[in-house]
C-alpha cells in the first residue's frame, strides 16, 4: 500500500518534470516553425518602408538597433550604479550590518516589482520633467528595472569570496577601496553572468519601453529621439489583421528568441562553476 | 625572563555580540622570537591573533577594550591609521589566498599599493622574497602565469613571500599549515626557523608538536583567557597550571 | 602618498554610501511618485468606489476597477492552481529522487525558460494555447469562446512562473538538513513518507514564500497576459470568459492617457495598486526566506 502511493507520485513527479522541461522546446519549436518561413535577409537588414504595416517591403532593423541601444545603454548605466552599491554592502559596510541587510531586502523587493510599474513610474517622471518619449527615457526606465537584477546577481558572486581572502589583502595594508578592486577581479565570471542576465531581461522587456521609448520606423540618431524595440515590434505587428504583417511578427519573434538564447546559454556556460539555482 | 617585547597586549577584552570572547588578556610577545598560541578550538586564540592587526574591524558587533602596543604605539588609538599598522605585519592564513593575478604581481602587489612602481626595484624585491621562501627556483620561469596554477603548498609560500615583500616586522600565522601536505608543512616550518632572526613571529596552532618544533615561547589560551605563558619547553613539559597540564598531557606523551 | 590613498578610500566610501542610500529609496520613490499621480482620482471618488464599482466609463469620469481586479484575480488564481502542484512535484523529484545528472540537465532548461521574454510567451499562447482552448477544451463545457480567455492567461502565466517557484523550492529543500532525512529513513520510513512527513513539513514556510512570490509575479505580468486574455472590461464568470487584468489595462490605454481627463490618474492608480500589493507580498515572502536561510547557516 505504501509502495503504491509512492509509485503513483513518482510517476506524477516524472511527468511534471518532463512537462515543465519540455515547454521550453515547445515554445521554441512553435515560434520557429511559424516564423522561419517569413524570415529573410531583408527582415533584419532594412528598416520599414512605406506601407510596411499593410504588408509591403522593409524589415525590422529599426527595432533590432533600438533594442540594442536600449539594452547596452541601460546595462552600462546600471553597472555604473550597481557596482558601487555591491561594493559598499560587501566591503565597506561591516558583515551582515543592518544597512547591508536592508539593502539586500530592498533589492529583493525591487526585483519583484513588475516592469509595467517601472514603466508607469518612468512615464510619470517623464511627464513631470517635460520630456517626450525617447531613447533616453527608455534607457533610464529600463535601467531602473535592471539595477535590482545586477545588484542581486553581483552580490551573490561577491559574497562567496571568503572573508579570509579579503583579510589577506587587508593584511598587506590595503585600503578598502584597494581590496574592493581585488575582490571585483576575483568575481569577474559572476559579474559577467550578471551583465548577461540583465542584458536578457532588458532586451526582452516590453512594458517598460511601451511607455517611455515610444516607437518609430527610423533608427534613432540621438538620445532625444524615440526608439523602436523588438518586443514591441512583435506585439504591434501581431495585432495587425493582415496575414503578411502577422507572419513578420513571427519572424521577429524568431530573431528575439535567437538573441535571448545566445545570451542565456553564454551566461550559463560562464556561470557553470557558480552553481546556485537562484532566479 | 622575557626579552624586550615587540607587541604588548594590555587589559584586552573582546566582545562579539553577547559573548565575551577574550577576557582581560595581558601578554608580551618577545621581539625576534617565535611565539605560539595554543589551546582547544574555540578558545579565542585566532581572535587574539586578529586583534593584533585589527582584522576584527570588519565584523559587526565587535567591541574591543584595552590596548595593543606595537613598538610602543597603541594600535587601537582612535588616531591610529589601520593600513599603516597592517603594513607592519604579514599574515599567513589557514588556506593560501593567492590574488587573482600572476605570480610576479602577487609579490609586487603590496609594494605597488604603497607607492613603489619602479620596475627595477620591484624585480629585485620579487626575486629576493621568492628566494626567502625557497620558491624562486620553482617559479622563476613562469612568473607571469596565474598564481592559482601553483600547488597549494607553493601558494602558501607565495602568500608568505607576498607578506614579506611589504617589509613587515612581524609575521602572524593563523594555523598556516592546516591545509597543507606533510612535505609543504615541513617547508613552512623550516622557513619560520630561518625567518625568526629577522622577524617577530606569532603562530596560532593546535598541533602541539609543531609548537614545540618551531616556537621559543608558548601561550596557552583557554576559554578566552591566557592561562599560562612561558618558554616552550617549560610550558609543554613542566606546566605550572593544572589546566595546561591536562591539555598538554594527552598530546606530548 | 599615504594620504592620497586614504583620501581616495574615504571619498569612495562616502560616494558609495550615498549611492546605496539613494538607490534603496527608489522603493519609496516608486510608491510616492505613483501616489502623487493618483491623488486627483483619489480626491474625486472614494477608495471603495474605485475598488468595488463595476462602472468603467472614462468619458463620464466613472472609474470602477472591480472588473479589472477580478480579471487579475482570475488569471492569478488559475496560474497558481496549475503551477504550484506541478512545480512542487518537479522540485521534490529534482531534489529528492532524481539522479544528479538529471538535475544537472533539467535545471539549466528551467533557467533558460525563465530567460524567455514575456512577449514570446504571448506569441506562443496565441499560437498554441488559445486555439487549443477554442477547439478542443472549451467545446466540452461552453457553447462558444474565442479561446482568448482567463484560462489562456492562467496557463501562459503558469508556465512563466514555473522557474521562479521551482528554483525557490529547490533552495528551500536544499536547506533542510540531510540529518533530518536520515533520521526518518533510519526508523524505517520510505522515501516518500520522509518527503511527506519531514521535508514538506519542514518546508511549509518556504513553500508559502515561494507561492506568495509567484502570486506577485503573476499579478504584474503584462504583455503575455494582454495578448491572450481577450481584454473585455467584464467580470469573468467562467474559465472561458475573457478578462481584463490590471496590467493589461494600463498597457493598452496609456496612449489615450493624456487625452481624457482623469484617465492618466486612473491608470496611475492602477499601477499604484499593483505596486502596493506586490510590494507587500514580496516583502513578506523575502523576510520568510531570509529567516530560513539564516536559521540554517
Amino acid at each position: 500500500m505504501r509502495k503504491i502511493e509512492e509509485n503513483i507520485f513518482k510517476v506524477l513527479m516524472i511527468m511534471s518534470t518532463v512537462l515543465i522541461s519540455s515547454t521550453l522546446f515547445w515554445i521554441i519549436y512553435t515560434i520557429f516553425s511559424k516564423g522561419l518561413g517569413s524570415l529573410n535577409w531583408d527582415m533584419v537588414s532594412k528598416i520599414p518602408e512605406g506601407g510596411f504595416y499593410i504588408g509591403k517591403g522593409g524589415g525590422i532593423l529599426n527595432a533590432i538597433i533600438g533594442s540594442l541601444y536600449i539594452t547596452v545603454g541601460s546595462t552600462l548605466l546600471g553597472l555604473l550604479v550597481s557596482i558601487p552599491i555591491v561594493i559598499y554592502i560587501n566591503i565597506y559596510a561591516k558583515n551582515n550590518s543592518f544597512l547591508a541587510n536592508i539593502t539586500r531586502l530592498s533589492y529583493d523587493i525591487l526585483f519583484g516589482i513588475p516592469s509595467i510599474v517601472y514603466g508607469a513610474f518612468g512615464f510619470a517622471i517623464m511627464v513631470y520633467m517635460g520630456l517626450k518619449t525617447s531613447l533616453l527615457a527608455g534607457i533610464i526606465t529600463v535601467t531602473l528595472m535592471i539595477i535590482p537584477i545586477l545588484v542581486r546577481a553581483m552580490d551573490e558572486a561577491i559574497r562567496v569570496v571568503p572573508e579570509d581572502m579579503k583579510n589577506s589583502v587587508y593584511a598587506l595594508g590595503a585600503t578598502r577601496y584597494e581590496t574592493a578592486k581585488i575582490v571585483l577581479r576575483q568575481s569577474i565570471p559572476g559579474i559577467f553572468t550578471a551583465i548577461l542576465l540583465s542584458f536578457g531581461r532588458a532586451i526582452g522587456d516590453a512594458a517598460c519601453v511601451l511607455f517611455t521609448a515610444g516607437f518609430t520606423d527610423s533608427i534613432p540618431t540621438s538620445l532625444d529621439q524615440p526608439a523602436a524595440t523588438l518586443p514591441l515590434s512583435i506585439f504591434f505587428q501581431l495585432s495587425s489583421p493582415i496575414q503578411e504583417v502577422q507572419n513578420r511578427a513571427y519572424a521577429a519573434a524568431v530573431v528575439l528568441t535567437i538573441i535571448v538564447l545566445i545570451i542565456s546559454i553564454t551566461a550559463k556556460i560562464i556561470s557553470k562553476n557558480l552553481s546556485k539555482n537562484k532566479i | 625572563m622575557i626579552l624586550q617585547p615587540h607587541i604588548s597586549i594590555q587589559n584586552l577584552n573582546v566582545h562579539i555580540g553577547e559573548n565575551h570572547i577574550l577576557k582581560n588578556i595581558n601578554l608580551d610577545i618577545p621581539d625576534k622570537k617565535v611565539t605560539s598560541l595554543i589551546g582547544p578550538s574555540g578558545c579565542g586564540k585566532t581572535t587574539l591573533l586578529k586583534t593584533m592587526n585589527r582584522l576584527l574591524d570588519n565584523q559587526t558587533d565587535v567591541r574591543v577594550g584595552g590596548k595593543v602596543l606595537v613598538d610602543g604605539e597603541n594600535i587601537y588609538d582612535p588616531k591610529a591609521e589601520v593600513t599603516h599598522i597592517r603594513k607592519k605585519m604579514g599574515l599567513l592564513s589557514q588556506r593560501p589566498f593567492p590574488l587573482p593575478m600572476n605570480i610576479y604581481d602577487n609579490v609586487a602587489y603590496g609594494q605597488r599599493i604603497h607607492g613603489n612602481y619602479s620596475k627595477a626595484a620591484l624585480d629585485v624585491i620579487v626575486e629576493k622574497n621568492l628566494r626567502d621562501v625557497n620558491l624562486w627556483d620553482e617559479v622563476k620561469d613562469r612568473l607571469k602565469s596565474p598564481a592559482t596554477r601553483l600547488s597549494i603548498g607553493q601558494q602558501q609560500r607565495l602568500c608568505l613571500a607576498r607578506g614579506l615583500a611589504i617589509e613587515p616586522e612581524i609575521i602572524l600565522g593563523d594555523e598556516p599549515t592546516s591545509a597543507l601536505d606533510p612535505i609543504s608543512t615541513q617547508a613552512i616550518e623550516e622557513l619560520f626557523l630561518q625567518l625568526k632572526d629577522k622577524y617577530t613571529i606569532v603562530l596560532v596552532t593546535h598541533i602541539l608538536r609543531q609548537a614545540r618544533r618551531v616556537s621559543d615561547y608558548i601561550g596557552f589560551v583557554y576559554m578566552g583567557e591566557i592561562i599560562e605563558f612561558g618558554p616552550t619547553e617549560e610550558v609543554l613539559l613542566n606546566p605550572k597550571e593544572k589546566l595546561t597540564k591536562d591539555y598538554v598531557k594527552g598530546f606530548m606523551s | 602618498m599615504m594620504n592620497i590613498r586614504l583620501l581616495k578610500d574615504s571619498i569612495f566610501s562616502k560616494v558609495f554610501f550615498t549611492l546605496t542610500i539613494l538607490s534603496i529609496s527608489t522603493v519609496v520613490l516608486l510608491g510616492l511618485g505613483l501616489y502623487y499621480k493618483s491623488i486627483p482620482i483619489l480626491d474625486s471618488s472614494s477608495l471603495s468606489k474605485l475598488l468595488f464599482s463595476s462602472e468603467w466609463k472614462p468619458f463620464k469620469e466613472a472609474f470602477g476597477f472591480y472588473p479589472f481586479i477580478m480579471g487579475t484575480l482570475w488569471v492569478t488564481v488559475i496560474s497558481i492552481v496549475i503551477a504550484l502542484p506541478l512545480s512542487l512535484l518537479t522540485a521534490i523529484y529534482l531534489s529528492e529522487y532524481a539522479h544528479f545528472r538529471v538535475r544537472k540537465l533539467v535545471l539549466p532548461l528551467i533557467e533558460l525558460l525563465s530567460g524567455i521574454p514575456p512577449v514570446l510567451f504571448g506569441v506562443w499562447g496565441v499560437l498554441v494555447i488559445v486555439p487549443l482552448i477554442q477547439d478542443y477544451i472549451a467545446p466540452h463545457f461552453v457553447e462558444f469562446t474565442t479561446g482568448y480567455s482567463v484560462l489562456a492567461g492562467g496557463v501562459v502565466l503558469a508556465i512563466m512562473i514555473f522557474p521562479l517557484i521551482i528554483s525557490i523550492l529547490i533552495e528551500v529543500f536544499d536547506n533542510v538538513p540531510q540529518e533530518l532525512r536520515d533520521a526518518s529513513l533510519s526508523v524505517g520510513a520510505t522515501q516518500w513518507q520522509t518527503v511527506k512527513k519531514v521535508l514538506l513539513r519542514k518546508s511549509v514556510a518556504g513553500i508559502i514564500a515561494a507561492t506568495v512570490l509567484a502570486i506577485s509575479r503573476a499579478f504584474g505580468e503584462t504583455i503575455a497576459v494582454l495578448m491572450v486574455c481577450g481584454n473585455l472590461a467584464q467580470i469573468p464568470h467562467s474559465l472561458f470568459d475573457s478578462g481584463y487584468p490590471l496590467p493589461a489595462l494600463i498597457a493598452n490605454n496609456y496612449g489615450e492617457m493624456m487625452s481624457i481627463p482623469m484617465y492618466d490618474s486612473a491608470l496611475m492608480f492602477a499601477a499604484l495598486l499593483l505596486f502596493v500589493i506586490i510590494f507587500l507580498f514580496n516583502a513578506i515572502s523575502r523576510i520568510i526566506l531570509f529567516r530560513i536561510e539564516k536559521s540554517t547557516t
